[in-house]
């Protein structure tokens, strides 16, 4: 079990003929996703590297039965291929495009209200179900399968707590990197939702940074409606107010979205909070051997 | 992207988002023939990227041209130092001389997104003048919002709840609601990410209008803006920021002494985070960005050593699809490239690291290998000295 994706993934990359699309999709497809199509407007009846283009997401679900997306088209026309995907009726869209203007994901997220569609990120690293389907830019290599879910907002920090996990032998369920944007399509409270109701996820790594208030959020949701042992880390600490910490979201504003605030909340949910980046892994080990699970 | 004030007056007025008549001088003695054209009676404001300009002597009312050109001589070329621009203050290079309005009463009202809602919102508050954040932190019910869809605008009826809740009457009223709809139809058309109008002033004779006005745009969208780009003031960011911007790298000057360079944003923090767990300082934040190419890690190493009170650097890498042979020689180019005389440590991670490792232990250079995180930050600081 995982969430989300699996081996029954079949996956159509938007933006397969440019560089990035071609780079990544042949990474996905050597660690086992099933690449089936690519679309780019314009290039239909073109192969890359076997894989056939259309010129439609329509088209490439006709002919392939795609149920999720990959999306690696420039910033100015990422929003309207993740609405494209959407009503084609893709079910999971992983947008990696970074530089998506705030407005046009305000749309994208008014249209997608009510639709089934799942969009993860933009500007995020993507999903992975170890050993199933790499359905973005991460590593393959760092994951095993096993019990630990994990969600983060950040690239690289999330290669670094899955890294750690998977050195101590804590193998991981799915790990979801939601993105580092203001409006991210899924929050940490749909992936905590999604891992307390997968079975075979018997614990939650959550990676938050400073800038807004979904940290806070999300400890609320665990405080209420999370079973299951929950680690955190918050990065940023340091961090000074009204400096944007490269991610879109990452910003202290109007004395909100501190780290200090963040940790506060999380462990007022009695989330175990990492002291440190290079801890993540352990903490999550000492409590599960607390909690008698490992 | 942040502008000057007469910027954003300018970029709203377009609009018809109500402000004050004004211009823009860069020589006091050109203060005389502004004043004149204003009315004589005119308010001398100096234009930098920073709040609190009054308080901070920035800000004088001149209630004839030879005052104001007194004025605009003291303020011109000043040093403003504010609550928002650090101890080492703010060079005035220009000021705006703007008629002097008959006030009535002094509201806030200001437009930002607000992320768990997904849509922008627009405040209101009858304490202008004051911060919002100490409004919201003294009597948050007294700040009265509206979210709105930037593809819709304002309805009228949130435009009225604003404007009653703000209690205007009268032509004031008529003349809010219209303030209303066009701050919000400027802020969806420019892309822009905050306007603050603070204060927003009544007047005596029934106008409303926008006496200070704080304006930032979304960096990202700033390609279809190419008007609004122009206004970018490189004299007001750190020099080594705009340097790095030219290489795409994201550098942030910070106070420490440790030196860092890090692929990716969270993982750039969390090591800042580290190397203070360890007692001390970073001195600048810097994400090389997924591919960390020699390129980039040279200009890096470059930008981080042009600041004088670097003593250490720390290089944090975790190789995802990048492999870290590739990196570890990048490093070791640019390091010798650059001439680096202050301590290295470096931390690879991922894809290729055995090999990676061997490229930095047969440099030839004089740099400490860290084996993780906590132990390479801890071997910085080590080779620094505590700060705190």
């Amino acid at each position: 079990m995982s969430i989300w994706v699996n081996s029954e993934t079949k996956v159509v990359v938007q933006g397969l003929t440019g560089k990035e699309g071609q780079f990544h999709a042949a990474k996905c497809r050597e660690y086992g996703t099933q690449i089936v199509a690519g679309v780019t407007p314009g290039k239909a009846g073109l192969q890359v590297d076997g894989v056939p283009v259309f010129n439609t997401v329509d088209d490439a679900v006709a002919a392939t039965g795609a149920n999720a997306s990959l999306i690696f088209v420039p910033p100015p026309a990422a929003a309207d291929a993740v609405l494209e995907a959407a009503d084609a009726g893709i079910e999971i869209v992983v947008c990696i495009s970074e530089g998506i203007p705030a407005r046009d994901m305000i749309r994208v997220q008014r249209i997608l209200q009510g639709l089934p569609t799942r969009l993860i990120g933009p500007n995020c690293p993507g999903i992975i179900t170890p050993s199933q389907c790499k359905l973005g830019i991460m590593p393959g290599h760092i994951s095993i399968p096993g019990p630990i879910g994990v969600v983060s907002r950040s690239g690289t920090l999330t290669y670094e707590a899955i890294g750690q996990l998977t050195a101590l032998g804590l193998g991981q369920s799915t790990c979801v990197g939601i993105g580092g944007d203001a409006l991210p399509g899924t929050n940490f409270i749909d992936c905590l939702e999604a891992f307390e109701e997968d079975k075979d996820t018997e614990g939650i790594v959550m990676i938050g940074e400073i800038g807004g208030t979904a940290e806070e959020e999300a400890a609320d949701f665990v405080s209420q409606f999370v079973s299951k042992p929950v680690v955190a880390f918050i990065a940023g600490q340091t961090a000074p107010p009204g400096r944007r910490m490269g991610h879109a979201g990452a910003i202290i504003s109007g004395g909100k979205g501190t780290a200090a605030d963040k940790i506060a909340a999380l462990k007022e949910a009695e989330i175990a909070v990492a002291p440190t980046p290079a801890e993540i892994g352990r903490t999550m080990q000492n409590l599960l051997e607390s909690l008698n699970l490992a | 992207m942040k502008v000057h004030e007469y910027q954003g007056k300018e970029v709203l007025a377009r609009y018809g988002v109500a402000v004050p008549r004004g211009r823009v001088i860069t020589a006091a003695e050109q203060a005389r023939a502004a004043a004149d054209e204003l009315g004589g009676r005119v308010v001398v404001k100096a234009q930098i990227h920073a709040g609190g300009r009054g308080k901070g002597g920035g800000v004088k009312l001149a209630a004839s041209p030879d005052e104001a050109v007194e004025a605009a001589r003291k303020i011109l070329g000043m040093t403003l130092v504010t609550k928002q621009t650090g101890p080492e203050g703010r060079l005035v290079r220009k000021v705006l001389i703007e008629e002097a309005l008959p006030i009535d009463r002094e509201l806030y009202l200001g437009v930002v997104l607000d992320r768990s809602e997904g849509y922008p919102a627009m405040m209101a508050s009858r304490f202008g003048g004051m911060s919002i954040e100490e409004v919201a932190a003294s009597n948050p019910a007294a700040i009265l919002k509206a979210h709105f869809d930037p593809d819709v605008g304002m309805l009228p009826y949130m435009t009225r709840k604003l404007a009653f809740g703000l209690e205007l009457t009268g032509d004031t009223f008529k003349a809010g609601v219209a303030f209303m709809h066009a701050l919000a139809r400027a802020y969806a058309d420019t892309d822009a990410s905050l306007f603050e109008i603070n204060p927003l002033v009544t007047t005596t004779d029934g106008r409303v209008l926008a006496l200070d006005a704080k304006a930032t745009f979304d960096d990202s969208a700033m390609y279809r803006h190419p008007d609004i780009a122009a206004m970018r003031d490189l004299d007001e960011e750190d020099r080594l920021e705009v340097e790095a911007s030219k290489y795409d790298l994201n550098y942030i000057k910070l106070d420490g002494t440790i030196g860092c360079m890090v692929n990716g944003a969270g993982l750039a923090m969390a090591t800042m985070d580290i190397i203070k767990h360890y007692g001390g300082m970073p001195a600048n934040f810097l994400d090389v960005g997924g591919d960390a190419s020699q390129e980039r890690v040279a200009a890096a190493f470059r930008i981080l050593l042009s600041d004088p009170s670097v003593r250490g650097v720390l290089v944090n890498i975790f190789g995802g699809i990048v492999r870290c042979d590739m990196v570890a020689r990048g490093v070791v180019a640019a390091a010798k490239d650059v001439k680096l005389s202050v301590p290295l440590v470096v931390r690879l991670e991922g894809t290729n690291v055995e090999e990676g490792r061997r490229v930095l232990a047969t440099s030839g250079l004089s740099l400490v290998v860290g084996d993780g995180m906590a132990d390479a930050a801890e071997k910085v600081v080590n080779a620094v000295g505590r700060t705190s």
